[in-house]
């Protein structure tokens, strides 16, 4: 399992109302959340993003609402992988809950620039940017939160453990 | 080693003589919330897992309030959704028009959380109820939907800070300015991922109303959760309201913290956080130069009836500022029927202040209340994030039911006690509004009534 795309990069305390706006919480539709995320402090943002590209953001990411929308929208914006000094809890949760790739590395988080190439390892937890020709090591996820992952998320988890 | 009261209901929940911070348990739980934007979501995942049947029809509470009575067909669909969903599994604590409330101030005048209980919910606020002694945190849409069928959440168990509480509330000193202080001393992520477990004498002196404010914005020093232990004031609010046996649970004594904050109640002034983060607390003498164009007064931080009471005492005999736009939002139909009863509501009318039905609405820029750009509105909800209540760039102070109420007079942030005087039957209101005993924020002349209000 393996990420690899251009950097967009913001702040610390991207909180979830940026990430999508509550304004667009009566609809469920990824595609939609998607169009309008991050556009209140990024608005090129739903217009710029391609598959597979990284976000990469400072401490707390994610604080504030428990709106499962945010990683939702992140995801179905093509962004592979989320890297952040740190992560607010309950975003945390959340994006391993629906599959979304988070890694905590604030050596990363502080050296990456907007724009840069980024690939990232997640089985070792090995993040490089080509761009600089750094390398980083971020924890990589613990053998339950992968297994989660590798079932498919929590739901499917608990599907295979009914079945 | 000793377990923080935290520890002790996680354990008592996972079935383990005892907890360590940083394990992972799979915990049972005592309730399962959700409001109508999240519910849709985990019905989805519900649904797409195949499950058939919910662990406990009578341990699953949704309630509609974001966006309800309904703001637009989006809406309204996904009450729907949530509307047939209740029906199918015949869910008990279903709320919608009529008997709904905003969720965290609903669920526990209900009666539906205990202390030592443990509870997640589909929205980052359900914090709130470690004001009960409870555990209580805020979880996302597909962690509801599996809690709805399985009953059990797997939590990884916190750390916590010990927020030591000593002497007495200044007169409009509230909750809230003691966790806009708090959060402006340990910043948004300063307890993130950890318990924040309120003790000392300190405690005493604050209302359940009080501290549910306090545990309600916990989230926003990104805490876990928010604890108070169990004394008095708690049992006096429980009773004749939860009906099922419970159990409070202590810190053990050589509980371990990972720090110990002190606050002196005394030493807290009457808060306003700045934007755009709740962390820019200012003491609200400050802002005399910040002129606004509204105030709210409500969300599930701040609008409960002695929320209502304090905004009442200063609203009294005044008006809002010319042009200023008031918005006063009863948490729930028991709260909003009382706010009637004792005339609170002409007080606010008489203001200038309009009053709406219960709603989360402007609090999460849903409607009922949004910002254009370049707006300013003094509000007692909780986050005052970029476009939180509206446009970008409009902007979003969180302060205190007085605080707020002394703004709108004002037409700028204001401090409460800096108000000109009115009359001698207002002034007396205003003098007196701390002290009739537990009810910290109610008016004096209304103690009584709000004895009856308990029961």
């Amino acid at each position: 399992m393996n990420a690899k795309g251009t950097v967009h990069k913001y702040g610390d305390h991207v909180d979830t109302d940026v990430i999508i706006p509550a304004r667009y919480l009566a609809t469920q539709d990824p595609k939609e959340l998607a169009s309008h995320c991050m556009e209140d402090i990024d608005s090129a943002f739903p217009s710029k993003v391609r598959d597979g590209d990284i976000m990469v953001a400072g401490a707390n990411f994610g604080c504030g609402s428990s709106r499962e929308h945010a990683p939702i929208a992140i995801k179905a914006s093509g962004v592979s992988c989320v890297i952040a000094a740190s992560f607010a809890r309950i975003f945390y949760r959340n994006a391993i809950n629906i599959g979304l790739a988070i890694l905590e590395c604030p050596a990363a988080s502080a050296a990456i620039q907007n724009g840069d190439t980024v690939s990232v390892d997640f089985n070792t937890g090995t993040i490089t940017d080509e761009t600089s020709g750094q390398t980083f090591e971020a924890e990589p996820f613990p053998p339950f939160i992968r297994d989660m992952i590798e079932k498919g998320g929590l739901m499917a988890s608990l599907k295979a453990r009914k079945e | 080693m000793g377990m923080t009261m935290t520890q002790k209901i996680l354990a008592k929940h996972a079935g383990l003589p005892e907890v360590r911070a940083g394990q992972l348990i799979q915990s049972k739980l005592d309730l399962v919330l959700g409001n109508d934007i999240t519910t849709p979501v985990a019905i989805n995942e519900f649904e797409a897992a195949g499950f058939q049947r919910v662990f406990d029809k009578s341990k699953i509470a949704l309630v509609m309030d974001h966006f309800v009575p309904n703001k637009d067909i989006k809406a309204a669909t996904q009450c729907q959704q949530c509307r047939n969903f209740a029906r199918r599994f015949d869910i008990d604590h279903y709320y919608d028009v009529g008997t709904m409330g905003i969720e965290h101030a609903l669920l526990p005048e209900q009666g539906l959380v205990a202390p030592g209980e443990a509870v997640i919910g589909a929205d980052s606020h359900t914090c709130t109820y470690g004001a009960l002694g409870a555990f209580s945190t805020g979880v996302g849409s597909t962690d509801m939907g599996a809690a709805m069928a399985t009953g059990e959440t797997w939590f990884k168990v916190p750390s916590a800070i010990k927020v030591n509480l000593t002497g007495k509330l200044r007169p409009y000193v509230s909750g809230k300015d003691v966790i806009l202080t708090l959060i402006g001393m340990i910043g948004v992520d300063g307890a993130r991922y950890q318990s924040l477990e309120f003790t000392g004498p300190g405690v005493a002196e604050l209302s359940i109303y009080d501290r549910l404010t306090i545990c309600n914005m916990a989230i926003e020093a990104g805490a876990k959760n928010g604890i108070f232990p169990v004394d008095r004031i708690t049992r006096e609010y429980v009773r004749g309201r939860v009906e099922r046996p419970w159990n409070a649970v202590e810190a053990d004594p050589d509980a371990v913290y990972e720090r110990t904050v002190e606050i002196n109640l005394g030493d807290v002034d009457c808060t306003v956080a700045y934007p755009h983060l709740p962390e820019n607390a200012h003491s609200a003498h400050e802002g005399g130069d910040i002129a606004i164009d509204q105030i709210v007064i409500g969300s599930c931080t701040n609008g409960q009836l002695p929320d209502l009471a304090a905004a009442a005492a200063v609203l009294k005999g005044r008006h809002l500022a010319p042009g200023i736009r008031g918005i006063v939002i009863p948490a729930t139909p028991t709260v909003w029927r009382e706010s009637i009863r004792r005339g609170y509501t002409d007080i606010f009318m008489d203001a200038g202040c309009t009053v709406s039905t219960p709603t989360c609405g402007p609090c999460l820029g849903g409607y009922m209340g949004i910002l254009a750009k370049g707006e300013r509105c003094v509000s007692t909800t909780n986050r005052n994030f970029v476009g939180r209540m509206g446009h970008v760039e409009s902007e979003v102070y969180l302060a205190s039911p007085a605080t707020a109420a002394a703004s709108g007079v004002m037409g700028h942030i204001a401090h409460p006690a800096d108000l000109p005087a009115i009359n001698p039957v207002g002034a007396g209101l205003m003098g007196s509004y701390r002290l009739s005993g537990q009810d910290s924020r109610e008016p004096k002349d209304n103690s009584g009534l709000m004895d009856s209000y308990h029961v």
